[in-house]
């Protein structure tokens, strides 16, 4: 093992791994984290803690995966370099070990032109492949950038974000091998609802050897309804939805689309699980955590490993 | 070449009315060919001036010249003579014009009427891009020519996020994605293994980010 991570080990283990999401609340309030960690706690393996998703300004990572932890949850302390610079990440990064925890998920971020906070400086003094290396090198050689040494190195699981669906394509597999040669232990793909696209990335990376060397969990995202189909299809960065599944949803009586969203998900976790070298999935139900428990009964995946 | 917009009318009245006697100075290099501030845009500056103070039955002296570049002295001394007899000079150059404009005439107050945006290029007669952000560290050699500090939203160097659809930036479609346009100019060379290298983080020190940069030169010194 390299770390201490409880993912870490469920990975290791060759089990398959369940991650899922949970955003800090727009402001200082630790019940909302209470509230909606009550219903992923002790069914996932870790939980993702997103850092101001969307460019929105929201309560930080770093303590909002401190109160997680407090509860019983293992964090994955997402960081974005679009609003820090390497001084601040690295500190951050320092102060998160001491607060116990152990996954790190890099990522750039979306543009802060998405958010509420649109006059804003970008920072972007790294990039996510070099945050990753990064947290490689203060865990593997106990150095910071620039060579000199930490006394007691934060040892973190790192992660990495892949979008099998984005431009251009023949670069996606690429930049893959790019972040596992950075250091990214593992990785949580964009939300999938084009498997067919995900099963062709996946062979790609398969062929290169990459599913040898790195952990892959497939993103997926339960549709509330058609609306959000859409909103996601065209709104979201990223985001490729295929036309069926937006007629499949229109296709049911507006309250019958949550269910027809869910049904979709678990069919996509039955379709992705026999992808080879998928070590597991990431499940993002964006405000809509309370229905994780359900998904993941109706999936077959309710039942964490003990470790 | 410096790319700059003039500024709104509105805005500019708001700096130059407190004075009587009004210098409109353009400057016939960079910003002529971004037709913001050369000749022909320092004559319709003083004209609408005049009009939208005739308008509010106000007469200043609005007198008009141009110098062929506004940051270099033996330029800026065109307007020597000119000068004392007013109270202010507005000027069409680009930040650095107005700002030795304003070393140059020290006693005098300098007023842009342009905002200045980027160094770019004219790609087609009306079209303006931006491609460099002056960083200090030249890297188009190994980006076949597309710098990915500058035509990435994200100033990424390791490749292109996961916003990249169709060729488009994910802040706006009208953004062409600075790390397709690499991608497909290095497919098109032959030259796609120079971006399977990690490139390590950047050294922003010679940027902006290390303050104001100056270039010392004793033999170009006179």
């Amino acid at each position: 093992m390299k770390t201490e991570s409880r993912l870490e080990k469920v990975l290791a283990s060759g089990q398959f791994a369940v991650t899922a999401e949970c955003g800090p609340p727009k402001g200082s309030d630790a019940n909302v984290l209470h509230e909606k960690g009550k219903h992923l706690l002790n069914r996932v393996d870790a939980v993702n803690v997103t850092d101001n998703q969307t460019a929105i300004v929201r309560m930080s990572s770093v303590a909002a995966s401190t109160i997680l932890k407090g509860l019983g949850h293992e964090p994955i302390l997402q960081m974005v370099t679009r609003d820090r610079n390497r001084i601040a990440l690295q500190s951050d990064l320092f102060g998160a070990y001491a607060l116990g925890i152990r996954n790190v998920l890099c990522l750039t971020g979306d543009h802060h032109s998405f958010g509420n906070q649109k006059q804003a400086v970008g920072v972007f003094d790294l990039d996510s492949i070099q945050l990753l290396r990064t947290v490689r090198d203060m865990r593997d050689d106990g150095k910071i950038i620039g060579g000199e040494d930490i006394q007691v190195p934060p040892k973190m699981f790192i992660g990495a974000a892949e979008n099998p669906f984005a431009d251009p394509v023949s670069w996606r597999v690429v930049r893959l091998a790019k972040k596992v040669a950075a250091g990214a232990d593992f990785i949580q793909t964009q939300c999938i609802f084009n498997v067919d696209r995900f099963a062709e990335f996946m062979k790609q990376a398969h062929d290169m050897g990459l599913t040898e060397k790195v952990y892959v969990l497939a993103g997926i995202t339960p549709l509330k309804g058609v609306a959000m189909a859409k909103y996601m299809a065209n709104k979201v960065a990223g985001m490729e939805i295929p036309d069926e599944l937006i007629n499949r949803m229109a296709g049911v009586p507006k309250e019958k689309q949550a269910d027809e969203g869910i049904k979709i998900a678990v069919e996509t976790i039955q379709m992705v699980r026999e992808i080879p070298g998928v070590a597991g999935i990431h499940l993002m139900a964006i405000e809509w955590e309370h229905k994780v428990p359900e998904i993941l009964e109706a999936a077959g995946l309710d039942k964490r490993p003990a470790i | 070449m410096i790319v700059a917009e003039l500024k709104e009318i509105r805005e500019i009245r708001n700096l130059i009315d407190r004075y009587a006697k009004i210098l409109v100075v353009g400057c016939d290099s960079c910003v002529a060919e971004c037709a913001a501030g050369g000749h022909r845009e320092t004559m319709l500056l003083a004209a609408a001036l005049k009009l939208s103070y005739k308008n509010d039955n106000l007469n200043p002296v609005i007198t008009e010249a141009c110098l062929d570049r506004q940051c270099v002295d033996d330029f800026i001394e065109g307007i020597a003579h000119q000068v004392p007899e007013h109270d202010a000079i507005l000027s069409l150059g680009c930040g650095a014009g107005v700002q030795a404009l304003a070393r140059v005439y020290a006693d005098k107050p300098i007023l842009p009427a342009l905002n200045t945006l980027f160094i770019g290029e004219t790609e087609m007669r009306g079209i303006w891009q931006e491609n460099c952000l002056g960083c200090g560290q030249c890297k188009l050699g190994h980006f076949g020519a597309v710098c990915p500090v500058t035509r990435c939203s994200k100033k990424l160097m390791n490749g292109p996020c996961g916003g990249s659809k169709g060729g488009k930036c994910e802040v706006n479609p009208e953004i062409r994605c600075g790390w397709d346009m690499i991608v497909r100019r290095l497919d098109a060379l032959g030259e796609l293994d120079r971006l399977s290298e990690y490139v390590p983080p950047v050294d922003w020190s010679t940027s902006h980010s290390g303050g104001p940069r100056l270039i010392v030169r004793e033999d170009q010194k006179p």
